[in-house]
């Protein structure tokens, strides 16, 4: 029993942060049709920015947790919203071409990346109360878990309120369903696209420095190697559905860590499987729309 | 003679590499509504689209005496056209209220007015738009147009797929909003062309092969016959 | 006007079997190319790198067939090639077999998977295809990695030579793994263009503009994309064999996600939906490769400030940097950029378009 809980919330832990790669990934799809492989990359560099500053202020203590965390989220925002303003907007509704030029961007950014930080992992402190672990129906859950959780879980109410709640939400919303539409109202749907660029980024960027803690160290890997898994949550859950994102990156997340413990360590190949199942029983995942 | 609200000279517009609009040239009438005609897929709904700048297209499109062929869908939009496109294309996961307040452009929106077209629409303004029926889903696409002062409307096919009575309702909805805004209105029903449209153009495969009057096209018998297929 | 296009045609094929043939003596003469190539052109250093560039560009074309004929974005053709040296050098390890019959296997074993595979991944289009196929190629990188007894992990897998022909081991014999080399581009490029001008190959590049069209026309969209994804599959599968024995050996390097980013880095390089691109773009990426990172190393960099010092002692960056200016300023790539100079025009809609048709 104790060891499925600590499963339960470890997967849990490890979905916040595929849902945090994932959303962004998702709403810019869905609005843009933008596949977006520097994605990983606003990741890293969240990642990156996290430690650094906790590197100057002291790692251990809350308060450079909580401005790293921060920092990730606009350093994650900026790079993004600035990807799309350079490079995405240029290429206008040419979406191969748009995805091209991401990948680019990933490849040369990872490559900068480990000209700066170098390629070794970088160990990275975190206050002492996360290496711990508090104790739930028996189980001794690792502190990070909660404080991925709780990330990911103020993250997604933060979208949802910012996608209902407000003007640019509201364009968001249609244009995911029907972006000529919008246009066809007389709205500038690029200026939303901006936005859910820097969203998206915020959420990575904060998914980096999480990533950092759970993982325990930094290097120019990380994105890519969450990225991946993101890529699979947003099909599963149904491109450019935020619920489908939340839904998918738990499950996935979960089977993983089942998977890894119960069948020795094959938690990467059932996740494939369980998309290989999605794809054939339903090929626009579990919330999308049909194409 | 006033100057034409909205000119198109010479359109070209092409779909995946296939013209679907040719050389259209037509004035619109300065005021009441002009009908654009022609049987199914003769390129109507594509004309409009192309005006709006939503296809690739070619030629001259003047609204007000100003060039608009070159330049973004919105940009249209802001220069007070008001678009109801075919099938209605109104936003299904989004509430009733939600659809109307993307559509307000303007500081003072027409609520009022929507209101007394459209009094259904306001008891149901927290209702998701893709759950209502298809008149009420046109009331929602027709209210996105007129909650805005506009100078011209384009309008799609209000009528297609809607029972006999609703017909009647947006038929009169527009014969109102044609009293303040010029309206150019593609329709298949010819009862609410002979209702509501001064003039007529008649598309066939992508040209203009008619363009006068509406009584004159629809008093013979055998023309409209042979352009649109019906009497 | 038909005879003229048809002339050019057959001048095309004609300056391609005359490269062939300076291309299959050149092991023999002694040409230096300082600052492109190592050494003259008969060292096995420099052999070596030339057997690797026309690899490269043998991959090239097999992607060419899937993304600039069939309009597939795979973002999973790395999973083909590892496919094929993964697989031959564990059936040389593993069996009693000797090179033919292995290859034999291999292939078999190839077919199955990309039939399986291909199937599966185009029930979806589009960026979800582009998705799925990286998804595959990643479990494909997790089985590799996990199952260090039959691959190696990640120190990699090395040639078991025991039942290789002798004239292929050896670094004497580099000049006959440049002739497998040559002679798999030669054949790779054959079977593109044939499959292109056939009506399967017609009906893809249909697909790839109208699929409503045709299936309007009774063809099944579906048959001849999976068909150009199973030939392209197993041409991957075959670079990556000759790549194993003219490397005596493979690294998990090869089925990482990386790798078909390199190879569609590639294809974009050359121009999209030119095979003369995918070739050219093959043989002038693995030796700016080769380049750059002699150039990371060398000490003109090192003396530079930091600021220009990390990014160009990273060879990665300056591709990644290259090849998007290439997307935003050079549409149609290498190939689109000397049509425009000898035709004297600037006009690219068709190559726009064609990227825009790849979906
Ligand atoms: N999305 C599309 N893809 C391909 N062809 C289209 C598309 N939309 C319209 N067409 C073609 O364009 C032509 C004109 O269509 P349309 O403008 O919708 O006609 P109408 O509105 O007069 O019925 C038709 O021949 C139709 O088949
Ligand atoms: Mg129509």
């Amino acid at each position: 029993m104790s060891t499925i809980i600590l499963l339960l919330i470890t997967g849990l832990g490890l979905g916040a942060l595929y849902f945090l790669v994932a959303s962004g990934l998702s709403l810019i799809y869905g609005l843009m049709g933008v596949l977006n492989f520097a994605h990983g990359s606003f990741l890293t560099l969240g990642a990156f920015a996290g430690w650094e500053l906790s590197r100057r202020m002291g790692g251990e203590s809350w308060g450079t947790l909580i401005a790293s965390m921060l920092l990730g989220m606009v350093v994650g925002a900026a790079v993004a919203a600035a990807t799309e303003f350079l490079l995405i907007r240029r290429l206008y509704n040419r979406h191969i071409e748009q995805v091209l030029v991401t990948v680019g961007l990933a490849l040369a950014t990872v490559a900068l990346f480990e000209g700066i930080w170098g390629t070794d992992p970088i160990y990275v402190t975190a206050p002492p109360w996360l290496s711990q672990t508090t104790e739930i129906l028996g189980a001794r859950v690792p502190n990070d878990r909660f404080l991925m959780i709780g990330a990911a879980v103020l993250v997604l109410l933060g979208i949802v309120a910012f996608l209902r709640y407000t003007r640019f939400g509201l364009i968001i919303r249609a244009g995911v369903e029907n972006r000529s539409m919008v246009t066809a109202l007389g709205i500038d749907v690029r200026k939303a696209f901006t936005v859910v660029f820097a969203i998206g980024g915020a959420a990575a960027g904060l998914g980096g420095v999480l990533a950092s803690h759970y993982f325990g160290y930094v290097s120019p890997q990380l994105g890519g190697s969450l990225l991946i898994f993101a890529f699979i949550v947003t099909v599963i859950g149904g491109l450019g559905s935020l619920a489908g994102a939340a839904i998918a990156s738990v499950v996935v997340a979960v089977l993983q860590q089942f998977a890894n413990y119960f069948w020795g360590g094959t938690g990467d190949l059932m996740v494939v499987l369980l998309l290989a199942v999605v794809l054939l029983v339903r090929p626009t995942g579990i919330l999308g729309k049909k194409a | 003679m006033t100057e034409s609200i909205l000119t198109v000279a010479g359109l070209n517009a092409n779909i995946e590499g296939q013209q679907v609009v040719e050389d259209v040239s037509f004035e619109m009438l300065p005021v009441g509504v002009t009908a654009l005609l022609g049987r199914n897929g003769v390129g109507k709904t594509s004309t409009l689209r192309a005006i709006m700048g939503l296809i690739e297209r070619s030629g001259e499109v003047t609204i007000a005496g100003e060039r608009v062929d070159r330049e973004p869908t919105h940009r249209i939009v802001q220069r007070g056209v008001g678009y109801v496109p075919e099938d209605r294309e109104v936003f299904a996961s989004l509430t009733v209220n939600e659809n109307l307040r993307l559509a307000e452009r303007d500081s003072a929106p027409n609520r009022q007015l929507i209101e007394e077209l459209f009094p259904d629409l306001i008891a149901r303004a927290g209702q998701l738009a893709g759950t209502l029926s298809g008149g009420q889903q046109q009331m929602v696409s027709l209210a996105r147009a007129l909650v805005n002062d506009n100078r011209v409307l384009l309008v799609d096919e209000p009528t297609k797929g809607l029972a006999p009575l609703i017909v009647m309702d947006v038929a009169k909805a527009l014969e109102r909003a044609a009293q303040t805004v010029p309206v150019l209105l593609v329709e298949q029903n010819l009862q609410v062309v002979r209702m509501l449209a001064e003039k007529a153009i008649v598309l066939e495969g992508g040209r203009v092969v008619y363009d006068g009057s509406a009584e004159e096209l629809l008093g013979n018998e055998a023309l409209t016959k042979e352009l649109l297929g019906v009497a | 006007m038909k005879s003229l296009s048809k002339l050019s045609q057959r001048t095309w094929w004609i300056v391609g079997g005359v490269l062939v043939v300076v291309a299959a003596i050149l092991p023999l003469l002694n040409i230096s190319i300082p600052g492109v190539l190592p050494g003259a052109t008969y060292t096995p250093g420099t052999l070596q790198l030339l057997a690797l560039a026309l690899l490269f560009a043998s991959l090239a074309l097999s992607y060419h067939l899937l993304f600039g004929t069939a309009g597939m974005l795979s973002f999973g053709h790395a999973l083909y090639f590892a496919l094929g040296a993964y697989g031959l050098g564990i059936v040389l390890h593993e069996t009693e077999l000797t090179l033919l019959p292995a290859l034999g296997l291999t292939l078999a074993i190839v077919i199955t998977a990309a039939y399986l595979l291909g199937s599966l991944s185009l029930r979806v289009t589009g960026i979800s295809f582009a998705m799925v196929t990286l998804a595959f190629a990643q479990a494909g990188n997790v089985l590799v990695r996990r199952n260090p007894g039959l691959t190696g992990g990640e120190e990699g897998l090395r040639l078991d030579t025991e039942h290789i022909p002798d004239f292929f081991i050896g670094v004497v014999n580099t000049r006959n793994l440049y002739w497998l080399a040559l002679a798999l581009l030669v054949v790779v490029f054959v079977v593109v263009a044939w499959f292109e001008n056939s009506r399967a190959g017609h009906a893809v590049t249909a697909t790839r503009e109208n699929e409503l069209r045709v299936r309007v026309l009774g063809l099944r969209p579906f048959g001849v994309k999976l068909m150009a994804f199973v030939i392209a599959s197993v041409l991957a599968s075959l670079v990556g064999m000759v790549h194993l024995l003219l490397q005596s050996g493979t690294t998990p390097r090869a089925t990482s996600a990386d790798f078909t980013l390199t190879i569609l880095v590639i294809v974009v390089l050359g121009g999209v939906g030119s095979r003369w691109g995918a070739i050219v773009g093959g043989i002038i990426y693995t030796l700016l490769d080769q380049r750059l990172t002699a150039l990371a190393s060398s000490d003109a960099i090192d003396g530079l400030p930091a600021i220009l010092r990390i990014p160009l002692s990273e060879p990665l960056f300056i591709l990644g940097t290259l090849f998007i200016l290439v997307v935003l300023f050079l549409p149609g790539g290498i190939a689109g950029a000397v049509q425009r100079l000898s035709t004297g025009t600037s006009a690219t809609p068709s190559e726009r378009k064609l990227l825009e048709e790849a979906e």
